[in-house]
């Protein structure tokens, strides 16, 4: 009779931890789906509120005085990709040039320290960068300006577009180097001539990262290229940037600036999206 | 440098020491003395002394990591692209110190070619483009002559016939064989004196196999050739010298037909019959 | 030179004729510019040092070590203390940690070990996606479509079953610490879930298959062979997502408050080191104050670097330096 009562404990146990399982298991499920529903109420709220002002003069407009219904963003949007362009002047060659040495020359004790500030820059809060921009541009320039906002941008890019761009170039077969040197070539030509266009997708693919990361950026821009309801006609003057607007609207009283508000996180995000697209795109297997 | 040059060759910065009167016996291709091996405080080779002679095919066999590749590296100063690596003795390329204090290893490389075990023609680049890569990428510009060497380098690899009408494709395209060939046409292309060739049949089948020993035969004609092969079939079929290598030491080398028949030392013996491989 | 071709004349053009000697200037050049690139992210460290001491130099003299210790900050009568904003962002990052580690690993738990391969990319996708929303837009959303719920839903709730607590009392206004931490949840659930994805996939399956050679059930081997060889892994993650939620600005800024002071109750407005230098750097008109905004800068800097590099640190002795950028 023992025997048989402890076959069925163990049935028993085995049962209960069975069912332990599957509850864990449902768990888990759950709390997958908890994790995506902010993605699709943010989703959703930024389509329902924000897809009917997404018109024509949003985009062509500036925006308009507080109280005046009506305007757009078109300043901003125009900001945004000039910031842009000046951070890049910072971040490609700094980020490009720097993975270069990294990737093919370089001793592997150096390179661990660069890789490892590199990260540790990664880690600065952006809104740190704004102060740190505002100290060394905006005061003695004595003013905030497109430039100020730029290089903020810029400096946040760079161990972007490092640690990505040297990732891509290590992928590049040691083979085609040693082919290359072995008929003559000089380091430098191979490394221009056969590496770096080999590795021409993926580094245009971390620069598109790069640049979806940095165009939804606010905190560095608030104290450098601090936003201006005009067109930007002066690289050293303010200029407006598609969040910084995002932020001033969003942060008002007025409820046609809030209208607003969800039409430019609506384009803004679909921007950064495309970006990412873009890049999963040029990154599909077999591509 | 051969001093039968036309008078259209500028000055070289790099002029090497001069080739012997024609009056004594034929200057070997490479005199390897002394040549010790070092990757970091491990030793690759051991006081190698070997002579290559000009216009023959040398192979050099033998076991896995015995340093037969290390050798052959060291003729066109590719193991230097391993920071560890050091190297001691004298090689010599046609009575030139390939080592000497001036030597950029850039202009040894354009004088003694290498083909890889894995075929590797740029993936970016057609299959005209990877057979001029080199001499474009070294400088040259003159379109006429460019043309006419991608035609000429490409007869010369057997390959022309079946890529002529289609030059424009990408050298990657090409079958395992064929790109093997195109790399060797690639290789040619820069009129080395020499070409390196390191199992370069190794990843191929017996029929792309059998056209690349073909083709050495008639490259021997031009060119001298030093090949590392695993395969010792091989090594009998195509070479006229053979090396044996074991353990970073040359054990013993003579003509193909002695070593294989009559080989001096006992370990060439084990070898060769496969009492270890 | 060998005639390339047999019989052939000899072709008065031959490669070596043609080719320029190479110079040595090339290497060197680009081997020293790009070293001067690659230098520049030390430089660039080095800049944001001295920039930020240099700014809070005059408060550090004045205040030294009771900077951070002070709990009064007041602008007005040039009072300045850190501790309020130190106090926000442990109380905000905590508050997001607690729900969104449980969360995430959980998750990931489940992209690893549970879900049916088709899910699995899909969902990989969609969390990604969450990183890659602008901070402002999520703020964005917080301020009229997360904080209205919380207010009239849960927030009256919570109160009444906890409000004997000193944590749950006070008035509700919507914005305030919890929805701080909130939203700070809502945004490091991402990077520490496919953090630990990834941490949770790199354990070998051996270890997988020899739990259930005993007899495991699925849980057990999640939990005996899986989490606790990751063990070091995940708690990287969870730095990780730590050091994120640390140095967050637009939407805790958007949804704290703006109040320089401690407060007991997580109903109350705070402000982060983060959120205090977004809501007042502007406004800081005379130089006590901006430079107390720059030693608050300098202390935000200093958490960031130390937390990261623990995360760094836990994620190296898991499994080699990649880039996790955080």
């Amino acid at each position: 009779m023992n025997e048989i009562s402890a076959v069925r404990a163990r049935g028993d146990q085995h049962r209960y931890r069975k069912a332990k399982s599957t509850f864990v298991a449902g768990l888990c499920i759950l709390c997958g789906v908890l994790v995506v529903t902010p993605l699709a109420l943010v989703f959703g709220y930024l389509v329902i509120q924000g897809a009917s002002s997404v018109n024509l003069d949003f985009f062509t407009q500036l925006p308009k005085p507080t109280g005046e219904v009506g305007g757009g963003m078109a300043n901003a949007i125009v900001g945004t990709f000039t910031l842009l362009a000046l951070a890049s002047l910072i971040g490609v060659p700094l980020g490009i040039f720097g993975a270069v040495y990294l990737a093919e020359y370089g001793n592997s004790r150096v390179n661990w320290w660069l890789r490892f500030s590199s990260d540790i820059l990664n880690g600065v809060p952006s809104i740190i960068w704004g102060i740190v921009i505002y100290g060394i541009m905006v005061v003695p320039m004595k003013g905030y300006s497109a430039w100020a906002g730029g290089v903020a941008l810029g400096c946040l890019m760079v161990p972007i577009i490092l640690r990505t761009t040297e990732e891509v170039l290590l992928l590049v077969p040691q083979s085609y180097r040693e082919a290359a040197l072995a008929l003559g070539i000089a380091k430098w030509k191979v490394i221009s001539q056969i590496v770096i266009k080999t590795a021409r997708k993926g580094i245009i693919t971390a620069l598109l990262l790069a640049f979806a990361r940095v165009a939804g950026e606010t905190a560095p821009l608030l104290f450098t290229a601090l936003g201006n309801s005009f067109w930007n006609r002066n690289l050293s003057q303010p200029i407006s940037a598609l969040p910084l607007q995002i932020f001033s609207f969003a942060t008002s009283a007025f409820d046609d600036y809030h209208r607003q508000a969800w039409a430019g996180a609506l384009v803004l995000v679909s921007f950064v999206f495309l970006l990412n697209i873009t890049v999963r795109f040029l990154t599909r297997k077999g591509a | 440098m051969n001093s039968a040059q036309p008078a259209t060759r500028p000055a070289q910065s790099n002029v090497m020491a001069v080739s012997p009167s024609p009056a004594s016996p034929p200057v070997p291709a490479f005199e390897a003395s002394k040549v010790c091996v070092w990757y970091g405080t491990k030793q690759a080779l051991f006081e190698i002394d070997l002579t290559v002679r000009k216009r023959e095919i040398t192979a050099i066999i033998g076991p896995s990591g015995c340093g037969k590749s290390t050798f052959l590296r060291c003729l066109n100063r590719m193991h230097e692209l391993v920071p560890s690596a050091r190297m001691e003795g004298k090689i010599t390329l046609f009575g030139e110190d390939l080592y000497g204090a001036t030597v950029d290893p850039a202009i040894v490389r354009r004088r003694v070619g290498m083909v890889f075990q894995k075929s590797n023609p740029f993936p970016t680049m057609s299959i005209g483009e990877n057979v001029i890569a080199g001499l474009r990428l070294n400088g040259i510009r003159d379109r006429a002559f460019l043309n006419e060497q991608m035609e000429r380098s490409l007869r010369l690899a057997a390959l022309w016939d079946e890529v002529k009408n289609e030059l424009h494709r990408p050298g990657v395209s090409l079958s395992g064989g064929q790109q093997q060939r195109l790399c060797i046409a690639r290789a040619v292309a820069m009129e080395p004196e020499v070409l390196l060739m390191d199992e370069p049949c190794s990843a191929l089948d017996p029929m792309a196999t059998a056209k690349i020993e073909e083709l050495m035969q008639e490259l021997k004609k031009n060119f001298t050739i030093v090949i590392v092969t695993h395969n010792m079939q091989q090594a009998t079929r195509c070479s006229d010298q053979t090396a044996f290598f074991y353990m970073g030491k040359l054990i013993e080398m003579d003509s193909t037909a002695k070593i294989f028949s009559n080989p001096g030392q006992k370990q060439t013996e084990d070898y060769i019959t496969g009492r270890f491989g | 030179m060998p005639a390339l071709v047999e019989n052939a004349p000899t072709p008065v053009k031959t490669a070596a004729s043609l080719m320029p000697a190479p110079s040595r200037f090339g290497d060197s050049f680009s081997k020293s510019f790009t070293m001067v690139m690659a230098f520049s992210v030390i430089g660039l460290i080095g800049l944001v040092v001295v920039v930020l001491v240099r700014g809070s130099w005059p408060t550090i003299q004045h205040y030294g070590f009771g900077f951070i210790t002070d709990s009064s900050w007041n602008p007005v009568t040039e009072k300045f203390g850190a501790l309020p904003f130190i106090y926000g962002t442990v109380v905000s990052s905590l508050i997001g940690l607690l729900i969104a580690v449980p969360l995430s690993l959980a998750t990931a738990v489940y992209l690893t070990e549970l879900a049916p391969l088709w899910i699995r990319s899909p969902l990989t996708s969609l969390i990604e996606m969450l990183a890659a929303i602008p901070s402002v837009i999520l703020g964005l959303w917080a301020i009229f479509v997360m904080i209205p719920f919380l207010r009239t839903f849960i927030y009256p709730a919570l109160q009444s079953v906890l409000g004997w607590t000193p944590l749950f009392s006070g008035p509700i206004y919507g914005i305030g610490m919890l929805s701080g931490g909130i939203i700070l949840a809502i945004m490091i659930i991402p990077i520490i879930t496919s953090v630990s994805r990834e941490i949770l996939s790199s354990v070998p399956n051996l270890q997988r298959e020899a739990a259930y050679a005993l007899g495991a059930t699925q849980w057990e081997v999640t939990r005996v062979a899986v989490l606790s060889y990751a063990k070091r892994g995940i708690f990287g993650a969870i730095i990780l997502g730590l050091g994120r939620a640390i140095g967050e600005t637009m939407a805790v800024t958007m949804v704290i408050g703006n109040a320089s002071r401690i407060s007991p109750s997580l109903f109350a407005p705070s402000n982060t080191m983060a959120s205090v230098l977004a809501n007042q750097f502007a406004e800081a008109s005379d130089d006590a104050f901006l430079s107390a905004l720059f030693a608050v800068g300098l202390v935000l800097f200093i958490v960031t670097i130390i937390v990261n590099l623990i995360a760094q640190l836990l994620l190296v002795a898991a499994g080699g330096q990649s880039s996790k950028l955080a």
